[in-house]
């Protein structure tokens, strides 16, 4: 097996990983804050390919104004969703909880179906598709995107929940909701904000996915298995812990396709999951916990 | 008990009766998938509603059921009835052995393990193509016989399923109120307080887990010979989510509301299959009003329903 | 009240099945389509066109006097459900003949239905094994993936070369055309050095096509329909991948071109007639239905026909000369879908016999290759 092959898979791993490591942030932010595994998180990935080809197909907007336009209407689909799914009932088990995102999750995907047809299209890349060598290995210059706005991401996310007001009132929540309640944290208020993130968040990574793996109004479903997959390996963190567990993940996909079998590879993928689990049932970086109770 | 024993004879008149009704056409077809779908609910609800453990990936244990009765009758010539208990104890050892390591997640976490077993599963059906037929799917299994009657029409295959399904109703009832029953929610509520009062809770989890599978193989096994054709597509995650979600809006821990979740969702596509491509919306948009209207599942919805409306039909009586 | 109103609306339904009954009985075809799911772009200009089809019939007062009434139900693209709505379709709307499924394997699970309950069907999907062998009932349209395997390794015999890999969707689809491409690679002395596959909603394909690369073939073959291939070919750009790509009729529509861009260029694939339509010369015996469907099919969707619906228009059609020749019945309209010959459609020139319930002849299809952004024909 030569060097250059390896590094190739690995490449194409990276920049797979960092769109599960995006869309699992965004899972756990959700999670952290409300308790709740959102299983239409994969969907805002789908909505911000689609609007992105709205914006720009059908309202003739450029690229660099159509991206923007998208993000917002996607983060205005997470905050409805937030409203009018969500908050109602904020008193449900989780178990409800899970089947509510589940509905919503096939409702959304139906309504993007209805607006725009099954069809797969394509987006233009942000900046040309010719091919960039390195050391035997090949990349286009979506992958570089791919990586940079990933890396700003975290960053951003970074600075935000330990340098601001309102990110570390988002810590307090995730570690004790009730407890934050009692110090004068607006809990309802901080549950909005972890959907308008995660939804934000979501739809960048499928806006920046869509060059290189086109969209479609049922492209949400298997994204957002994988985040969730990322979040897991990440243990539930909404740093760098569920970032290294997209990587991971997508790096080890690529690998399995290459080396071992491509029809397996998903399976290869989740029998590691699953080793993970069984030795570090709490993620591969989480932290043991003592059960309350 | 006698309430319990009243209502079940209630329960099996009325699928005994079904027919009478509903002969001949298509819906017989579908109250067949009814009786299966009411089965993989029912033992999914033990492990759920009972036990208080998520499973996101009963459909590879269905899945398994029917392609190990499909291959071992199609390709190996088989009898049915042979080849239906190996695998369900084929099955049933399977996830034994898996759920000592997964029944120690909680949560999320095991929501995700399970999810990727039947991911994993879901993937060998539709790779070995040699043995599978893979995507394309394992045509020819042979229809259950009993003597000289042969279950080929959706009549006989009917009161196959509705036997067995009758059968696992009454046993979950059972269960539900028997000493491994209120073990099993005591495991639910709190597991560390039943573990102190002397409850194996790891041993009783993986035996509801394992005692889920082999019902889910059961039904799998019952479907691949009513169909005569199985194909992975019905096996995928699609289909757990599916039947998690007739198990929640049912009611958990509900054996009769197992099978108001199996039924109302069984016989939902159907009709919503008149408004065409609007179906997935509306079903969606159902999805999240009965949790949202019903959070305790039909099965405790319902009645309240129809108390409030009698209440209020009362009420502008007397005005 | 409410009680009322069911009863009033129970009237109104009464008296609209009775208005119906009063008119002369339709002919009613049952229609299975993948409309949804992953074979969308197969089911939905099937269902459009048949629609389209069945409503022009009518209009021009229908066949024999009668007219023809669709039902159709959309799969899909699961088996299990083109089974049950099979059922439906038979037991319930008690249709005289079924269209469809889209895919093979739909396909392989409802013909112990049609065979048992005698009904013919016309399927629309490719699979060889559909119609081999000949089963009494069961006819289908789509070209069979056997041709069209044929065209690709005859070409590649004539340009001499003979190591080839291979790289098939992991669908009924590209296991069909994988088990073809293995059983024919001999007979054109060609040794299929790499063999893979890819899920079709894979959104990375440089792992097999690096792979590819490393197995030193002269060509690749890939199988499979939108939009896995169009990311293969973007792919293969990206790393430089030198050699020609062939790919399967599974993508033989704009939409193809579209979607994988300038990477499609110099592609090269069998197709049916209906996306060359124009460039095909006057003497083609197919030209006019062709021409007549691709300009019907614009009018009433606003998009291009392309070959898949062209299954559904045969379907249809077939169906109608089998009525013309005096079949209104199931049983007349197999017996004389086996009499039909010489029917130009839009998949091929379909004769059919009780040997051949397939019906078409290699020259369905023709090899086109992509240049600026459009077909060309290979000479």
């Amino acid at each position: 097996m030569q060097f250059d092959q390896i590094l190739q898979y690995s490449l194409s791993g990276l920049s797979t990983g960092a769109i599960y490591a995006l869309i699992g942030v965004g899972f756990s932010i959700i999670f952290n804050a409300t308790g709740i595994i959102n299983f239409a998180q994969g969907e805002f990935v789908m909505l911000g390919g689609m609007f992105t080809l709205l914006f720009l197909e059908t309202l003739k907007l450029p690229l660099w104004a159509a991206i923007p336009c998208a993000i917002v209407a996607s983060t205005v689909a997470g905050l409805l969703f937030e409203r009018l799914a969500i908050r109602p009932l904020r008193q449900a088990t989780p178990i409800n909880l899970v089947i509510i995102t589940i509905g919503g999750s096939i409702l959304i995907r139906g309504l993007a179906m209805l607006s725009w047809g099954k069809d797969t299209h394509a987006i233009p890349p942000f900046s040309g598709d010719d091919p960039i060598a390195i050391a035997g290995a090949t990349i286009l210059p979506q992958h570089l995107w791919i990586l940079a706005i990933t890396v700003i991401i975290v960053i951003v996310n970074r600075i935000y929940f330990y340098h601001t007001i309102s990110g570390k009132a988002m810590r307090a929540c995730a570690y004790n909701r009730r407890a934050a309640g009692l110090v004068g944290i607006d809990v309802h208020r901080m549950v909005l904000f972890s959907f308008i993130i995660s939804s934000a968040m979501g739809s960048i990574a499928g806006i920046i996915v869509a060059p290189l793996t086109m969209t479609a109004y049922d492209v949400g479903i298997m994204l957002g298995l994988k985040g969730f997959c990322a979040a897991i390996i990440g243990g539930m963190s909404s740093g760098i812990a569920t970032v290294i567990g997209g990587l991971l993940l997508g790096v080890l996909e690529s690998l399995g396709a290459g080396l071992i079998s491509s029809g397996y590879k998903d399976a290869i993928a989740f029998i590691i999951l699953l080793l993970i689990l069984f030795i570090r049932p709490q993620g591969l970086f989480g932290k043991a916990e003592s059960e309350r109770v | 008990m006698k309430r319990e024993l009243l209502k079940f004879g209630v329960f099996a008149i009325l699928v005994l009766l079904a027919p009478l009704l509903f002969s001949g056409g298509y819906l017989m077809n579908v109250l067949v998938f009814v009786g299966i779908n009411t089965m993989l609910a029912i033992g999914l609800n033990l492990l759920l509603g009972n036990a208080g453990q998520i499973s996101l990936g009963h459909a590879g244990f269905f899945g398994m059921g029917a392609y190990i009765s499909g291959i071992l009758t199609a390709t190996y010539a088989w009898n049915p009835w042979f080849a239906m208990p190996l695998a369900a104890v084929v099955v049933g050892l399977l996830a034994f052995l898996i759920g000592f390591p997964i029944l120690k997640l909680k949560g999320h976490y095991l929501a995700m393990a399970t999810l990727g077993l039947g991911i994993i599963v879901f993937i060998v059906f539709n790779e070995t193509v040699d043995l599978t037929g893979g995507p394309s799917g394992l045509s020819g299994i042979p229809n259950l016989t009993m003597g000289s009657v042969t279950f080929d029409s959706d009549v006989k295959n009917y009161y196959l399923i509705w036997g067995f399904t009758l059968m696992i109703v009454l046993f979950a009832v059972n269960l539900a109120n028997s000493r491994v029953g209120r073990a099993l929610r005591a495991v639910h509520d709190s597991e560390v307080a039943a573990k102190v009062l002397g409850v194996n809770t790891s041993l009783l989890k993986v035996q509801i887990f394992t005692l889920s599978a082999v019902i889910s193989s059961l039904a799998g096994s019952l479907y691949a010979h009513t169909m005569t054709f199985v194909a992975p597509a019905s096996f995928g995650f699609n289909f757990s989510v599916e039947l998690l979600t007739m198990v929640v809006i049912g009611g958990l821990g509900s054996v009769y509301g197992s099978f108001l979740g199996a039924a109302l969702l069984t016989l939902l596509p159907e009709f919503l299959r008149a408004a065409h491509d609007y179906d997935i919306i509306i079903y969606g948009g159902l999805l999240m009003l009965m949790v949202m209207f019903m959070p305790g599942g039909l099965v405790r919805g319902v009645p309240d329903l129809f108390r409030k409306l009698f209440r209020r039909g009362k009420e502008s009586g007397h005005a | 009240m409410i009680r009322r109103f069911f009863s009033c609306s129970a009237a109104v339904s009464v008296l609209l099945v009775c208005s119906i009954a009063f008119a002369a009985p339709p002919i009613k075809i049952g229609g299975l389509f993948a409309v949804s799911g992953p074979s969308a772009p197969l089911g939905e200009p099937e269902r459009n066109t048949a629609k389209m089809v069945v409503d022009e019939i009518n209009k021009a007062g229908g066949v024999n006097g009668r007219k023809l009434e669709l039902v159709s139900y959309d799969t899909t693209g699961d088996a299990t459900k083109a089974l049950q709505l099979a059922n439906k379709l038979i037991k319930d709307d008690k249709v005289t003949a079924i269209i469809g499924p889209s895919t093979t394997p739909e396909a392989m699970a409802i013909i112990p239905v049609v065979e048992k309950e005698h009904i013919p069907l016309i399927a629309l999907a490719a699979g060889s094994k559909i119609t081999d062998p000949v089963k009494k009932w069961v006819f289908k349209t789509a070209q069979n993936d056997s041709l069209a395997v044929s065209w690709i390794f005859e070409y590649l015999q004539k340009q001499k070369q003979s190591k080839v890999a291979i790289l098939t969707v992991s669908t009924g689809f590209g296991s069909s055309g994988r088990e073809q491409l293995k059983a024919q690679a001999a007979r054109y002395g060609i040794s299929l050095v790499f063999d893979d596959t890819f899920g079709p909603n894979d959104s990375d394909m440089t792992a097999q096509l690096t792979k590819v690369r490393a197995s030193h073939a002269q060509a690749l073959i890939v199988w499979g329909t939108n939009p896995g291939p169009a990311k293969i070919a973007n792919n293969a750009r990206q790393l430089g991948l030198k050699i020609p790509i062939f790919m399967s009729h599974g993508v033989s529509s704009k939409k193809f071109i579209e979607l994988a861009g300038d990477a499609a260029e110099g592609i090269k694939l069998p197709s049916g007639k209906v996306i060359v339509a124009d460039l095909l010369p006057k003497s083609d015996s197919q030209r006019k239905s062709l021409m007549a469907f691709v300009k019907d099919y614009q009018n009433h969707y606003k998009t291009e026909g392309d070959h898949f619906g062209g299954h559904a228009w045969d379907a249809v059609m077939l169906i109608k000369a089998a009525i013309e020749r005096g079949g209104d019945t199931p049983a007349g309209i197999r017996d004389n879908l086996e009499k039909i010959k010489g029917f130009a459609g839009i998949g091929g020139t379909f004769s059919y016999s009780a040997q051949d319930h397939a019906g078409l002849g290699k020259d369905a299809f023709v090899l086109v290759e992509i240049k600026n952004r459009d077909w060309v024909l290979v000479k």
